[in-house]
């Protein structure tokens, strides 16, 4: 089958720190509009699959190509730009400004120096906040210093960022970790709500949340794909239940 | 300009700063100090152009540059290169050796201008040369650095390593700069005496207007998203980039506009002070311009320029009485202000003079409601007519 039919394929991935392999020949591919849930031990490589992906670690050796563009080479904003997002472990925003601007910079334009010094707040900015800032619940504190908001809704933050750029691949990392209940359930529908027309990996630990979101699911153990599948065949794969599963 | 923008460039909570800052050194300061005194504060005020930039490397960017004495020192010393090529006429150096050429040249038996010294001898060339020259050795520094994301301590460290360097050359290569005692003795700029008192008052107020150029251009930068960029990066540099931004391209930005800001400084220095010389250049003096601003508060343009003039006064004052002591006051200081005050006079105005301000003016205008307290106005006086026929 040709990589072209996939929105991202991954493909002899492996990545060596000083000897140590953390991700060792990786394959997987994602499907338009499909959420793959990656699940697995702590150290099993999850969040480095997201790093290479998204640039911040350099592949020692193997492929990535999202839709068809190979993205080893390339640097982080511009992997940007070609439509991938990523959201990070702990919510990753900035606290010292304000709910609009933390949005405002997440607005795909004005991206260069002469873009960002001449940036307009106009009407189509403005709107598109507001739009996002509504899906994400925080329509109300639009005006509050980031740094003021609880753990949830920092989170809720991050994921809005990401919606704003638009991207084709969407990539979450523990999204609901250190969450309450309440707030987990209104991440779900958040989730739901957003994974529609993109697709998305999400890394995730709680088997609730996974069970509730995952189309597909991978389990990775020491760097390599354990099993993948629906949840309900790797949930029933003795190989899973021993290393992850089974305590 | 349309009103809007101009509505975010100058809020109204900021004009009174502007009005403030323009008033005091445009007016109060040139009537009432002499002119030896202004000519004192124009000296200091240089010092303000770096501690502006460093508002906006440091305090929104979070480069910590030890090194703006890099960028002082060379505007200075390009505008001082002109200056002293003019004052090196074959007529008033006909005793030397070889005439035309700079004293300092001659007493090091050098026989011929250096060939880098020859496009000094063109005005236009010196003043792009002031700002190109710090500018584009800023963004080599920038880009070597910034590309390959050193940052915080290290680039701190290296741009105290680049001053301290670029001081031992200048002091080395006496023949070409002067060595220790700089380059001395500038009498003229285009035949204009200025060393006189007139001309003292004229490259004040020109000083002056370029400062607050400068601190326009800083304020543009500040209430773009470039200004709410750097802040972002200063917290989380992994999220910019994830958002689709070339961090450095921004940092180098960032950097070079702090170097060009010094540079107009060191320019400004060299005509009001008449020399520049290596101890402008080095580490010592670049630590006390982040002290300046740091004083000022480093998230505050107008907290550099007053951080900038207060410490420079204590200094002289200082230093006249207790000249050994004075460096000992200053390293406290520093510590006192980072430790007390992290943001500085900036933010001691801000969190105490503002507020008690905003209730002396909320009591006086109580005090003037209520009756009888009040200036008489015509409207009880007729009302009471109406009442009483």
């Amino acid at each position: 089958m040709s990589t072209k039919d996939f929105v991202l394929a991954v493909e002899g991935l492996t990545v060596s720190f000083d000897g140590f392999k953390a991700v060792n020949d990786l394959s997987f591919y994602v499907d338009e509009g499909e959420i793959r849930v990656i699940i697995g031990p702590n150290g099993a490589g999850k969040t480095t699959v997201l790093d290479l992906i998204c640039g911040k670690t350099k592949a020692t050796s193997g492929s990535i190509k999202f839709r068809g563009k190979e993205l080893t080479k390339m640097t982080e904003h511009a992997i940007v730009h070609s439509g991938v997002g990523r959201k990070f472990q702990n919510p990753s925003i900035y606290e010292d400004l304000t709910v609009f601007e933390n949005l405002e910079i997440s607005f795909p334009r004005g991206r260069s120096v002469a873009g960002a010094l001449f940036f307009r707040r106009d009407a189509e900015v403005v709107q598109a906040v507001e739009e996002v800032a509504e899906t994400i619940f925080l329509q109300d504190q639009l005006h509050t210093t980031a740094g003021l908001l609880s753990h949830g809704q920092k989170q809720w933050l991050e994921i809005g960022m990401l919606l704003i750029q638009k991207p084709d691949l969407l990539m979450l990392d523990e999204p609901v970790a250190g969450m309450s209940v309440a707030e987990r359930k209104r991440t779900a529908e958040l989730l739901n709500c957003i994974t529609k027309g993109r697709s998305v990996i999400v890394i995730e630990h709680d088997m609730q949340f996974v069970e509730d979101i995952a189309h597909r699911v991978t389990v990775m153990h020491q760097g390599k794909t354990l099993s993948e599948g629906s949840m309900e065949r790797v949930k029933s794969d003795p190989k899973v239940v021993e290393v992850y599963l089974g305590h | 300009m349309s009103r809007q923008s101009l509505k975010t460039l100058f809020p109204a909570s900021d004009i009174t700063y502007w009005i403030i800052l323009g008033l005091l050194l445009g007016v109060v300061l040139p009537l009432t100090l002499d002119i030896f005194r202004l000519n004192l504060v124009g000296k200091y005020l240089t010092y303000a152009f770096v501690a502006v930039g460093l508002v906006l490397c440091w305090g929104y960017g979070g480069i910590l540059s030890l090194g703006q004495g890099v960028f002082f020192g060379l505007g200075g010393y390009c505008m001082a290169m002109f200056l002293k090529l003019e004052s090196s006429d074959p007529e008033s150096t006909k005793i030397q050796s070889t005439p035309g050429i700079p004293d300092f040249m001659d007493w090091n038996q050098l026989t011929e201008l250096p060939w880098f010294w020859e496009p000094f001898y063109s005005f236009p060339f010196t003043l792009i040369a002031i700002i190109a020259v710090p500018t584009i050795f800023a963004y080599i520094i920038a880009v070597a650095m910034f590309k390959r994301r050193v940052g915080g301590v290290y680039f701190a460290i290296i741009t105290q390593a680049i001053a301290s360097i670029l001081t031992i050359l200048i002091i080395g290569q006496q023949g070409y700069t002067g060595g220790v005692n700089g380059i001395t003795d500038l009498r003229t700029l285009m035949g204009w005496d200025i060393r006189s008192d007139s001309a003292k008052y004229i490259l004040y107020y020109v000083n002056f207007f370029f400062l607050m150029s400068c601190l326009l251009v800083a304020q543009f930068v500040r209430k773009s998203k470039l200004g709410r960029l750097l802040v972002a990066m200063r917290g989380r540099e992994d999220r910019v980039r994830f958002s689709g931004y070339d961090v450095s391209s921004f940092k180098i930005f960032v950097f070079c506009l702090g170097a060009a800001f010094s540079a107009v400084g060191g320019a400004m220095f060299t005509l009001q002070v008449g020399f520049m010389s290596p101890s402008f250049v080095g580490i010592v003096p670049s630590i006390e311009m982040v002290i300046f601003c740091a004083v000022g508060g480093r998230l505050s343009i107008f907290g550099a320029v007053y951080g900038t003039l207060l410490v420079n006064w204590a200094k002289t004052t200082f230093s006249e009485s207790f000249p050994e002591l004075w460096l000992f006051a200053m390293g406290a200081l520093f510590i006192g202000v980072v430790m007390a005050f992290p943001s500085g006079l900036a933010g001691v105005y801000k969190k105490y003079v503002e507020p008690w301000l905003i209730s002396v003016a909320g009591h006086a205008r109580n005090f003037l409601s209520k009756p009888g307290n009040a200036i008489p106005s015509v409207g009880p006086l007729s009302k009471q007519e109406g009442v009483s026929p």
